[in-house]
């Protein structure tokens, strides 16, 4: 990286800042996004050799590996906030989000260079909590959702669960800090005539995505601490002896928690719909009606909380209005679906890796979309709730979903962010690798969970041996994947170099215009759009 | 030059208007506490009786089943149980039903009895005129009691369409120490072994 740096010293009048500065003061767009993608590589590694050491529990019944269950619930509870807080989230908003927003609405950099600086390292400071919290004391075994009166002091006492809640409130911070920092930076920075319906539909998801933040977590960031304050200071929020009220603590959670899962994947949408249109040649099909889709989903998702407790006794009414307002959603969904169907309809489409796991992300997000229309009917949810269903759904539409997406958007601008390419044909083999391993990896879960496998349990009757097995079958066949895909990445710096545009007539966003690897400073000299067509 | 000047200023407003969103958000956080336990009073939602006056007096025969239900918090060193298992009221029509309480704890403790009823729909029409939940209790060492709760059931329970089909309620009770003693007790799972023996 050094030695490229330095060529574009000469290119430029700017003074390219040491190792230290660059890396641990930076305030340059591009190397925070490279820094939140190693992180998410980090964070990456330990969630996923915890999901197979779960998975390896798992693989048969009866106690082998685990015998401590409390330290299974914490493997499952560490797992689950890594992927969403530490691996997700920083790979698509704080990495292809900081690298990509600037570059393709021809800004030089994000709106305030240097809270993208603490948003970064906020994140790291919660990740190191987080990771304390699952060493000192019993570590939190609460699930990510952290029910009380799981959570409180009777259950949990010690340290764990106020270190977790404080890594939360940090990762919160970082993340609200990132999201002003992208709602200015779209609203204020554009170049001169990309209008707001000129955006490409990447833009447009870290738009929505950062008005999602804006409004969810700080209500997370007040039920945690509402949390803690019941934990250490004795006050009685969730407390049902004192007043307080257990149930109240899951509206305010799913009130962030349902959010937070478009949160996840509505970046995931944006890259889908660059590397789609890129690859058939062709411009998104209805492009206004999947950037309004994709706001749509952010507006019904704060509606829909409810879906994930029906089991608490709500009357039949509210049931209703769940169910129903669940299943609205399938709309706009339905319109993004089709609309990348309609965008490779007719185009030329060329099966590039990019490609291939963005079609991945559209088969698993069907899969995973349709297992949502079932468990959102409140009476067959009261039968699912907490069943391996459930596990198998949310792991098809969001976790696995959602890492396609990140596969894909790596694949596509990894020339464009290291200056090399990837190796192709090893690319191909990891794609199906990974693919056919998630799917025998998950598939299976939906079988063990209609025969009623209860989630965030070490152990099972022999019953639900055989696709247990087969389900860590596919965790093995994904770690191989996972495994491949870091080979990947460290061949990628021995690739051939990488020119600005290597993917031809069909990427016409501005990010390919300027060389690969992307010079320190872009646009300085804004790009001018007007009269342009859209730029997606 | 101007231009950048004048886009700073802008960039500073519209990131304050944003922190003042996520402030919103956080008040909205905290103001929902007052505002799900107002509901719930209101609506009877969650299954919160209804706290009356007085009682409008039967208007029919039909009647519905009431059943008692007792629970008490580990915490608390009390035997707590209804005197009756369950009765047959006529809506509207004022009844009085015991439950027994005794401190089997060498020291004077205060107990606070949380309640609802169930099914949770219900609630709405569960009203209260007294009961020994309004107030803390206070048992000296072997004390025993009887704790009154007087109540009838709205006669629109009958009426509503969603509540039709309810001829049993069930009127539930848990015992915990009031917060004042919640410190002086001790906490009884901390040396709970989670490793499987």
């Amino acid at each position: 990286m050094a030695d490229i740096a330095e060529v574009h010293q000469e290119d430029h009048d700017h003074h390219m800042p040491g190792f230290f500065t660059r890396w641990f003061c930076s305030t340059n767009h591009k190397d925070i996004g490279t820094l939140y993608i190693l992180v998410s590589f980090v964070a990456a590694i330990i969630g996923g050799a915890m999901s197979w050491y779960i998975r390896l529990e798992l693989a048969e019944p009866g106690v082998q590996y685990i015998d401590d269950f409390q330290f299974y619930n914490v493997l499952v509870t560490a797992h689950g906030f890594l992927m969403v807080f530490f691996v997700v989230m920083p790979a698509m908003i704080g990495g292809f989000g900081n690298w990509f927003v600037p570059l393709m609405i021809g800004a030089p950099d994000m709106a305030f260079p240097r809270m993208n600086n603490i948003s970064l390292w906020l994140l790291v400071a919660a990740l190191i909590l987080l990771l304390l919290s699952a060493v000192i004391g019993d570590g939190p075994g609460t699930g990510w959702t952290v029910y009380p009166p799981l959570s409180n002091q009777d259950y949990h006492p010690g340290p764990s669960v106020d270190l977790g809640i404080l890594s939360l409130h940090l990762a919160g911070a970082s993340s609200i800090l990132g999201a002003i920092n992208f709602i200015v930076t779209i609203f204020n920075m554009r170049a001169p005539g990309m209008t707001i319906h000129r955006m490409p539909l990447f833009v447009w998801a870290m738009l929505v995505t950062a008005f999602l933040l804006l409004l969810a977590l700080p209500v997370l960031a007040g039920a945690l601490t509402m949390l803690l304050t019941d934990r250490n200071f004795g006050t009685a929020f969730f407390v049902p002896g004192q007043g307080g009220d257990p149930v109240l603590w899951q509206h305010l959670f799913w009130f962030f928690g349902h959010p937070e899962v478009y949160i996840i994947i509505i970046p995931a949408f944006g890259i889908v719909s660059q590397v789609v249109s890129t690859f058939s040649n062709k411009p998104v099909f209805g492009y206004l009606g999947m950037a309004y889709a994709m706001a749509a989903i952010g507006v019904v998702g704060f509606v829909v909380w409810a879906h994930h407790m029906f089991t608490i006794g709500f009357d039949v009414g509210t049931r209703a209005y769940f169910t129903a307002a669940t299943m609205v959603i399938a709309v706009p969904t339905g319109v993004k679906i089709f609309s990348w169907l309609a965008t490779m309809w007719g185009g030329s489409i060329k099966f590039e890796v990019p490609m291939l796991w963005a079609l991945g992300f559209i088969f698993l997000f069907v899969v995973g979309g349709v297992t949502g229309i079932t468990l959102a009917n409140a009476s067959a949810d009261l039968v699912f709730h907490d069943t391996y269903f459930v596990v198998a759904h949310f792991h098809y539409v969001m976790a696995i979903a959602a890492i396609f997406a990140m596969f894909s958007g790596y694949f596509y601008w990894v020339g464009k962010m290291s200056g090399r390419k990837y190796p192709r044909g090893l690319a191909m083999v990891q794609f199906w690798v990974f693919f056919i391993g998630v799917n025998v990896l998950f598939f299976p879960q939906h079988f063990s969970g209609f025969a009623g496998m209860p989630r965030r349990i070490p152990d099972y009757p022999t019953a639900y041996e055989g696709w247990n097995y087969v389900s860590s079958v596919g965790a093995l066949i994904t770690m191989i994947g996972t495994i491949l895909f870091f080979i990947i990445v460290w061949r990628t710096y021995y690739g051939v170099k990488a020119e600005a545009n290597e993917w031809g007539e069909g990427a016409k966003t501005l990010e390919w215009t300027v060389a690969s690897p992307a010079p320190w400073h872009t646009h300085e000299i804004l790009p001018d759009m007007t009269g342009k067509a859209p730029a997606e | 030059m101007s231009t950048m000047a004048i886009r700073k200023k802008s960039n500073g407003k519209l990131a304050l208007a944003l922190a003042g969103f996520v402030a919103a958000m956080v008040g909205l956080a905290y103001a929902s506490v007052p505002l799900y336990e107002l509901f719930c009073q209101v609506t009877g939602y969650g299954g919160t009786p209804q706290v009356a006056a007085a009682a409008p007096g039967p208007l029919s025969n039909e009647k519905i089943t009431i059943r008692f239900d007792a629970n008490t918090n580990p915490k608390l060193p009390w035997k707590f149980e209804a005197s009756r298992g369950e009765i047959a009221v006529r809506p509207g029509e004022q009844t009085l039903a015991f439950y027994k309480a005794q401190n089997l704890g060498g020291e004077s403790v205060t107990g606070t009895a949380v309640f609802n009823v169930t099914p949770l729909k219900a609630g709405a029409y569960f009203s209260k005129i007294q009961c020994f939940c309004f107030t803390e209790q206070t048992l000296t060492a072997g004390q025993q009691v009887d704790m009154p709760v007087q109540f009838f059931v709205d006669p629109e329970i009958l009426s509503d369409p969603d509540t039709k089909d309810v001829n049993t309620i069930t009127l539930s009770y848990t015992f915990y120490p009031s917060k004042s003693e919640d410190k002086s007790v001790n906490t009884v799972k901390k040396n709970y072994n989670w490793k499987k023996s």
